[in-house]
């Protein structure tokens, strides 16, 4: 049974790391600044202890005052998981940093994110739309769309 | 003397005997050989998630139905386990365990079309779809029992199951129990060393380790590893089971897969 | 020379428009020359009779399969609900052999261009039939940013079975009206 990490105890490890990179933490969650995402990510991912290895989901949600990119980590290793969140504030020009880099499954994901909500990831190779055609105009997901 | 060639953009359309459902592929072919290959996806986007959000919880369990619709059942008690956690709401425990039942079942009969339409594309053309099929018809008339429908369940609600179940059920599953290892050795007998599957599947496909893990598939990615003799373990592709982390009655759709 | 994939991109979203543009009204429906079957002359009757019942008996079916009624079609072609004693017995994969679509399954704009491509490949006489809630009138998901509100929009359709998914015997059913359908025309349609 894969284990879920608890959110405070790798907010403060984190915190040890990365000072000022963790935005909040919860029993579940933690929620990094968009700037720190990706050597956040990057730790995580090549630490022993949490080599989070697998990226089982990516998603975008729209509340209305921010947008927030989540991301669902497992360990294939260590077999534990953990949900890490960023957000991003505004409604136009949201960049977040793409992990692409660190796993090879967000390139579709990202750029259904990026089709449907509007969020550009930067260093991403390929950033178009997957779900709808190249001059759709709009995002549909976004909570003003229709 | 060389001739000169160049690689060459072949569409493999929308509407394709292969792509099973819509599936786009642009193909770069270098005279008969694949090498490169980019997915377009998007021809079946319903904006689900979108029309989601004008309706109520309860509203939205058929949408999930057409999700998957090989395993609609399957998506429900995905959706319904969700929103149980979300809400806090206690499943007696008689569903759980039929919930499990109804999901293995569902398992079996997506894992029968996933083989039966795998052989198609290998080149045999209906005809392990028509058997496969025959024992899919016997589960579909189970699920009828229950629910009333053949395809598009809509049965699992929050805090169980939509009605319960009738008297005729219990025997008829018992019935179904006892026979399919009968037709599982028929597949067997008819497919494990049969020439041409071994021939066009054998050492074809292998995903290694790292890069299954750096790609991350999931589901039936790992079946042909598992034909050609690479045994990918994988184990948060059973990720299902995190979910469905009761006891197993899923002796029988593990008997499925073992068949490979 | 490489060839940019961009402007493929930039191609399809131009048809993708092109038809939306031009498919806001619904296609009527092929059935005015229904009633003209009194007027036909005695000679051409027999070779009309004899015609019609060839066609309606031996049509092949186009395998056109989008989303979930896909299965409940592959279902009326396997060994329980037989079409094949209907004379559909090889489910064809290319047009250019069909001359019967069963539309099965959510039409999105997408795929729009592709389905107008595919039916002006199918030659004379042909008949389209729409299985399922989606394919008659958008189903579910009609209010949808990427749905087409019925396939009638791109195609003229002969034939509308009702369901989500319809049972395969609503299927027959279907098909057995196309069969009396196509037993009333006449070859001066085609000529």
């Amino acid at each position: 049974m894969t284990v879920a990490l608890k959110g405070e105890d790798v907010a403060k490890k984190l915190g040890e790391v990365f000072p000022g990179a963790v935005v909040a933490s919860d029993k579940v969650v933690v929620v990094v600044d968009s700037q720190h995402l990706y050597k956040v990510a990057e730790y995580l991912k090549n630490t022993t202890g949490f080599e989070f290895d697998y990226l089982a989901n990516l998603a975008a949600v729209d509340y209305v005052d921010y947008f927030e990119v989540v991301y669902h980590l497992t360990s294939l290793k260590n077999n534990h998981s953990l949900v890490l969140k960023t957000r991003c504030y505004g409604r136009e020009k949201l960049t977040v940093p793409s992990v692409y880099s660190l796993w090879q499954t967000a390139d579709y994901q990202e750029r259904e994110a990026f089709d449907l909500m509007g969020i550009t990831f930067t260093g991403h190779p390929n950033l178009k739309r997957l779900f709808l055609w190249e001059g759709f105009e709009g995002h549909p997901q976004r909570r003003d769309y229709l | 003397m060389a001739i000169k060639t160049e690689p060459f953009i072949l569409n493999m359309g929308p509407q394709h005997p292969s792509t099973h459902g819509v599936f786009r592929m642009r193909v770069t072919l270098d005279g008969e050989v694949i090498v490169g290959l980019e997915p377009v996806i998007g021809y079946l986007h319903r904006g689900i998630e979108k029309l989601a959000e004008g309706r109520t919880y309860i509203q939205n369990m058929p949408f999930t139905d057409r999700l998957d619709y090989v395993t609609s059942m399957t998506n429900n008690l995905a959706y319904a386990m969700a929103v149980e956690k979300l809400a806090g709401i206690k499943v007696p425990e008689r569903a759980e365990y039929f919930r499990v039942v109804i999901a293995e079942m569902m398992r079996i009969s997506s894992h029968l079309m996933g083989v039966g339409f795998f052989l198609n594309d290998l080149g045999a053309m209906m005809t392990p779809v028509l058997y496969m099929w025959r024992e899919r018809e016997k589960i579909v008339d189970l699920f009828e029992m229950l629910c009333g429908q053949r395809l598009t369940y809509n049965y699992m609600r929050f805090g169980g199951v939509s009605q319960d179940v009738p008297e005729e059920f219990w025997p008829a599953l018992k019935r179904f129990v006892a026979e399919m290892p009968k037709f599982i050795d028929e597949y067997e007998q008819l497919l494990s060393l049969n020439e041409i599957l071994l021939a066009r599947t054998k050492g074809v496909g292998i995903l290694p380790s790292d890069m299954a893990v750096k790609s991350e598939p999931a589901g039936q990615c790992c079946e042909p590893a598992v034909l050609s003799g690479t045994c990918v373990a994988l184990t948060h592709i059973l990720s299902m089971t995190d979910l469905i982390s009761m006891s197993r009655w899923g002796a029988l759709g593990t008997a499925m897969t073992d068949t490979w | 020379m490489e060839i940019d994939r961009y402007k493929i991109d930039l191609a399809e979203t131009e048809r993708i428009e092109k038809l939306m543009k031009k498919s806001q009204r619904p296609i009527p429906d092929p059935d005015d020359w229904l009633e003209e079957e009194l007027k036909r002359n005695i000679l051409l009757t027999t070779v009309d009779y004899v015609a019609d019942w060839a066609r309606s008996r031996s049509t092949f079916p186009l395998m056109f399969g989008l989303a979930c009624c896909a299965f409940e079609m592959i279902g009326t072609a396997a060994s329980r609900f037989d079409v094949t004693r209907y004379g559909m017995d090889i489910f064809r994969w290319s047009p250019r052999q069909a001359d019967l679509m069963i539309c099965a399954g959510t039409l999105t704009w997408k795929m729009a261009p592709a389905v107008r491509m595919i039916y002006d490949q199918m030659p004379e006489p042909k008949w389209v039939i729409a299985m399922g809630a989606c394919a008659v009138s958008g189903g579910t998901f009609r209010e949808s940013y990427s749905v087409v509100p019925g396939i009638n929009r791109i195609v003229p359709v002969d034939v509308y079975i009702p369901g989500c998914p319809p049972r395969p015997e609503g299927l027959i059913y279907g098909i057995n009206k196309i069969q009396q359908k196509i037993l009333k025309d006449s070859i001066k349609n085609y000529q």
